[in-house]
């Protein structure tokens, strides 16, 4: 009787906990599938194109890097209840924050071309024309964030994240050997040796795990849902939670490729979709549907990092759960960044591609210092209290801030100057 | 339209004004920190305008 009373007590307890986490879940794992975005799907599928199953250990490893970072901004959002960008303004004066904002704002607008730029290719595999691709993601964004609800929103983005796991069963359908993904694919290697070209590609896919616009939507998204320094345990799983989905989401796209695409060049996840649809019809309509699926998320969350950014330092309100009559200004601001970056990609002439070039070159002059500041922000007691850095903590998030900055700078330089690396 | 463009201007003013004092504390290290950001910066932009120049002139 005994037993079964420390059972059910157990239980009763692992089911309040889990009642508990679905409640404060959302920013973390939002954050993180919404990182797989369309020039990170494309990044994935050219890595396993090329190398095949041998860079998935490098995926593993961006797990702790994306949770050490974005966990940071979890405990900041949650003690000080500031969105990033106003952490920067207060903490470093106006000079670094209007840099900042700035910066943000050219870099999520660009950023949110290239989203776009995915879902209107994904969905021409379908025969539907880009306009209405661009006319129905507004309508569709429109109506999510008009609710008047940040929790209507974050229910509706979750369930996009859910849709992002549509890339298991394609992996699962096109049969992969696992001795070979086991062999090849989880013993770190460095496939035909180190050279320009392999750096690159690790470049680019550390450079696909931490954006900018992720620190500030994760720390505005944590303010406005109103987390507490209690929930930060919660918040914290949250975000581990979703670094461990967005590399399994990674790392069965590389399957996909590697063992489909192997040896194929790769310039666009929409490319892919319509190779892999020649041989396997329905993997590529998951590969499409999932490149419109990221591409989606990715929109959602930055339109939104720029117009909370804005919202803080120019003293609008800024949450989702007022309407647009209590905050004009958040909402024509979220509307102008989506309206006017969709329109670009229905230029024809466009420059898409030096667009989706450019964005990776002006995500260097953000990133560095948007991560450093969030490492002296966390070393600040008098605002942190008990949730600052601890030594450890530091030396942990200071090395992987370090290597980012370094890999995501020399990245930007090898897009600028493609022979840098041979 | 001035009167909404010196209002814009106000904006930024009072927003100066707010953010004029660092709230962190300026020891050393942060010092150090925020001058190595600004040579960063500065060595960006100056490779920028390098490649900016070198596609103009080719």
């Amino acid at each position: 009787m005994n037993v079964f009373a420390k059972l059910y007590y157990r239980l009763a307890k692992a089911a309040k906990a889990m009642q508990l986490y679905l409640v404060i879940a959302g920013p973390g794992i939002v954050v993180m599938v919404a990182d797989n975005d369309a020039g990170g799907i494309t990044t994935y599928a050219a890595t396993g194109a090329k190398y095949g199953y041998n860079l998935i250990w490098f995926l593993l490893l961006l797990i702790p890097v994306a949770y050490y970072v974005q966990e940071m901004t979890v405990r900041l959002g949650a003690v000080t209840k500031r969105g990033h960008a106003e952490a920067i303004f207060a903490g470093f004066g106006a000079f670094w924050g209007w840099f900042s904002l700035i910066d943000l704002m050219i870099v999520d607008w660009l950023t949110l071309v290239t989203e776009f730029i995915g879902m209107t290719s994904a969905l021409e595999i379908f025969g539907i024309p880009p306009w209405f691709t661009y006319v129905a993601v507004v309508l569709l964004l429109g109506t999510i964030v008009l609710n008047g609800r940040y929790w209507t929103w974050e229910k509706i983005a979750l369930l996009f994240c859910a849709l992002n796991l549509v890339y298991i069963p394609g992996a699962f359908m096109v049969h992969p050997s696992m001795q070979d993904i086991a062999r090849q694919g989880l013993l770190p290697n460095l496939p035909g040796g180190f050279n320009g070209q392999l750096f690159f590609f690790l470049m680019a896919n550390i450079g696909t795990t931490i954006a900018p616009w992720m620190l500030f939507f994760q720390q505005s998204a944590v303010v406005d849902k109103g987390l507490l320094e209690k929930d930060i345990p919660w918040g914290k799983f949250d975000t581990w939670l979703g670094s461990v989905l967005t590399v399994v989401v990674a790392v069965f796209i590389v399957v996909v490729t590697g063992t489909v695409l192997r040896g194929v060049d790769i310039d666009s996840a929409a490319q892919a979709s319509s190779q892999l649809q020649e041989t396997h019809h329905w993997v590529g309509t998951f590969m499409a549907i999932g490149l419109f699926d990221a591409g989606l998320l990715g929109a959602i969350c930055i339109s939104l990092a720029s117009s909370w950014a804005f919202g803080e330092i120019f003293g609008w309100a800024h949450s989702l759960n007022t309407n647009i009559r209590e905050a004009p200004w958040f909402y024509a601001c979220y509307f102008l960044t989506l309206v006017s970056a969709g329109a670009v990609v229905l230029i024809p002439g466009a420059p898409l591609v030096l667009i989706t070039l450019f964005v990776q070159v002006i995500a260097v002059t953000l990133l560095p210092a948007a991560l450093v500041f969030l490492i002296l922000l966390l070393n600040d007691k008098e605002n942190m209290g008990d949730f600052t850095n601890t030594p450890l903590q530091n030396v942990l998030g200071g090395t992987i801030v370090v290597i980012i900055v370094v890999l995501s700078t020399l990245y930007g330089m090898s897009v600028l100057f493609p022979g840098l690396f041979g | 339209m001035i009167r909404s463009l010196s209002r814009l201007v106000q904006k930024f003013h009072s927003i100066n004004v707010r953010y004029s004092n660092p709230r962190i504390g300026m020891s050393p290290a942060v010092r150090t920190c925020l001058m190595a950001l600004r040579l960063y910066l500065l060595f960006l932009v100056a490779l920028m305008l390098y490649k900016f120049v070198s596609l103009i002139v080719a």
